[in-house]
């Protein structure tokens, strides 16, 4: 009988199911198993165990690409986590205008990276770019950022942050209405400043949400992609090549499918790895609270 | 002196008028109840009194200070919410010290206070909990708590009571009225629940739409309404009114009721004003009678309430009375019977509705 129901309520989730296993869970194992050869766009490749890890390992561009990957992570994340936290609070009000920001501020996130690249090229491009006007009329020398390889990460990561900060600022207003008005007006009255409610009453409250905001982020700039290879296509030298930009190169630029595969599971591998860690770390830190 | 006076308070919220110039003065250590039915803008006042609405016009005075112009948390007041508003992240005694380590009390007297009021609201064992480990009369005490611990001028109650189940609601209100005892302050507790009113407080303020309606002590409201408002908003069930017409009477005025039955109540003449009246009546004014029974009426509902039974009924003239019958009533649905109706007991009301009564010696 339970038996009988168990399959029945497969069936609901059947669909799913279908797509999960065919365009997630097939994939990854697939290019597991094509990490494990070496393989062009023809022919069926020859199996060559972790060769194709070793070579990654000693591989100083692959290697560059992770260093970079790591930093321009390690810009977005904390800028768009306060940015975005910023805005909510900001935002997070009755009225037409408040509304109107929060649909102005989020209007980035809809667009393609193709359409941001193309604005922020047109800004950060020194002879005509926004930016670099407003440099000139202020009387110094424009930055090149698209071409000087120790800015060129932070503009990618000011892009970036332009581009995402839409996602989490509504989270962040999401948490900020469960919040009940009486917690702030029992702060008030225990005589509680704006820079203690904040501390005390929202920040605690905001707690899950801001763990989800870094986590998700994190896991998503640490594919970063679209934004360094159409604004710099990994120049200048390879100074902005990310990982992700890196096995785009050698599975489509140089047809290196095992190798890009390799390298792609070294990428989940790190990623995994940094999740797993930062929630081990705030559910630990929740243990330790509730104590 | 006063511990809180309030002087020509108004307040709307946009067009909609909701406090129509109140004024109010209370003694130091009183108890007060806000009574009125919901939107009758009795929360909103307490909202005033603690700064978390502004006034638009209006004075409120705290033991002879002016804080109508002063943040909630420099009024020295202390307010126990409808929700409780604990904060959930904080302990217990995190909670209750939160409002002394904004105010700079050094450590080892908030932990003295802590530990003095957990320990007259038996929970010292809770001081470690959080308010989601706790069930709703524990956050209940530990709201009590945190604002006993600021030793306030003024305790604001919202509406104590309403998230208890029954029993906890008489048990809790025994203990405040206990608690009462031991503070040094005023409270002003906001309800809808004339019970709770009528048991707590010193004195009650009835408030309904904008305005106050009457000031006064428990049986003073309740034995001498202000007004038709009042009259039929405290007691239950409701007092009866009924048309009547004034006829003669010497010094004590004599009505007739709709189906011809006379009435002679205990109001002195010469106060009622012109026009049309109406008596009010309650339920233990009217008894149901055989032989004493001045007037007729048909039952329509008996409420059977233990100690006693409420008979709903219809005079001949179709005013709906309600009359009190011992516990054992044999009275159905359609009977014939008789009331005796005390007519010492009524209350004249006039045609705005304010209310005349017994001369009070009497």
């Amino acid at each position: 009988m339970t038996a009988e129901r168990d399959w029945r309520g497969l069936l609901f989730v059947a669909p799913f199911l279908a797509l999960y296993l065919l365009i997630l869970v097939f994939p990854l194992l697939r290019g597991l198993w094509l990490s494990f050869y070496q393989v062009d766009l023809f022919g069926a490749g020859h199996f060559v165990g972790l060769g194709n890890y070793a070579r990654l390992l000693h591989d100083p561009v692959f290697g560059t690409s992770l260093v970079n990957t790591f930093e321009v992570t390690l810009m977005i994340v904390p800028a768009l986590t306060v940015i975005s936290l910023l805005l909510a609070l900001a935002l997070n009000r009755a009225g037409k205008g408040a509304a109107i920001m929060r649909g102005i501020f989020f209007a980035s996130a809809v667009l393609s990276v193709t359409i941001v690249t193309l604005i922020w090229r047109f800004v950060l491009a020194p002879d005509a770019g926004l930016l670099g006007e407003a440099w000139k009329a202020l009387g110094w020398e424009p930055l090149p950022f698209l071409s000087d390889p120790d800015l060129v990460l932070p503009a990618l990561a000011i892009t970036t942050v332009w581009w995402s900060v839409g996602f989490p600022m509504l989270l962040f207003l999401a948490g900020l209405q469960q919040i009940p008005q009486d917690m702030y007006e029992a702060a008030a009255l225990d005589n509680s400043n704006g820079w203690t409610t904040f501390w005390k009453i929202t920040v605690p409250a905001l707690r899950r949400t801001l763990i989800l905001v870094v986590m998700l982020q994190t896991a998503a700039q640490l594919q970063l992609f679209g934004q360094s290879q159409l604004l710099t296509a990994g120049g200048p030298s390879g100074a902005s090549r990310t990982a992700v930009l890196f096995l785009f190169e050698s599975a489509f630029g140089r047809w290196e499918l095992g190798y890009a595969s390799a390298a792609a599971e070294i990428l989940f591998l790190i990623i995994l790895a940094v999740t797993i860690t930062q929630y081990w770390a705030t559910s630990r830190a929740e243990g330790v609270r509730g104590r | 002196m006063a511990s809180l006076e309030l002087r020509g308070v108004r307040k709307a919220f946009g067009a909609t008028p909701i406090l129509d110039d109140v004024n109010l003065t209370l003694d130091s250590r009183e108890f007060i109840a806000f009574l009125g039915p919901s939107g009758s803008g009795k929360s909103t006042l307490l909202r005033i009194i603690a700064g978390l609405e502004t006034a638009d016009a209006g004075e409120v005075w705290i033991e002879g200070r002016r804080v109508d112009t002063l943040p909630p948390g420099q009024r020295d007041i202390a307010m126990v919410f409808q929700h409780y508003a604990l904060y959930p992240h904080m302990s217990v005694r995190e909670n209750m010290a939160f409002g002394l380590r904004n105010a700079k009390v050094p450590r080892d007297e908030i932990d003295r206070r802590v530990d003095e009021a957990a320990e007259v609201l038996e929970i010292s064992p809770l001081l470690d909990r959080k308010p989601a480990e706790m069930s709703g009369g524990q956050r209940q005490r530990v709201a009590i708590g945190r604002a006993l611990v600021k030793q306030p001028k003024l305790f604001l109650l919202d509406e104590p009571l309403s998230n208890l189940d029954a029993a906890l609601r008489l048990r809790t209100r025994v203990e405040l009225a206990q608690l009462k005892q031991k503070v040094d302050a005023a409270v002003i507790m906001v309800t809808h629940d004339q019970a709770e009113a009528m048991t707590l407080a010193d004195r009650i303020v009835v408030i309904n739409d904008r305005r106050i309606q009457q000031v006064g002590a428990p049986m003073e409201i309740y034995s001498r309404p202000a007004n038709t408002f009042v009259a039929q908003f405290v007691g239950s069930p409701a007092m009866t009114l009924a048309e009547a017409e004034l006829i003669d009477g010497n010094g004590l005025a004599r009505v007739k009721l709709g189906d011809g039955s006379i009435l002679q109540t205990a109001v002195p003449r010469e106060v009622l004003p012109a026009g049309g009246l109406r008596v009010g009546l309650r339920p233990e004014a009217v008894r149901v009678a055989d032989k004493a029974a001045t007037t007729k009426a048909k039952v329509e509902l008996v409420e059977r309430l233990g100690e006693r039974s409420l008979v709903y009924a219809r005079l001949g003239d179709g005013q709906a009375i309600t009359a009190e019958d011992n516990a054992y009533s044999r009275l159905a649905l359609g009977d014939d019977v008789g009331l005796a109706i005390d007519g010492a007991a009524a209350h004249l009301f006039g045609p705005d509705g304010t209310g005349y009564h017994r001369t009070a010696a009497a």
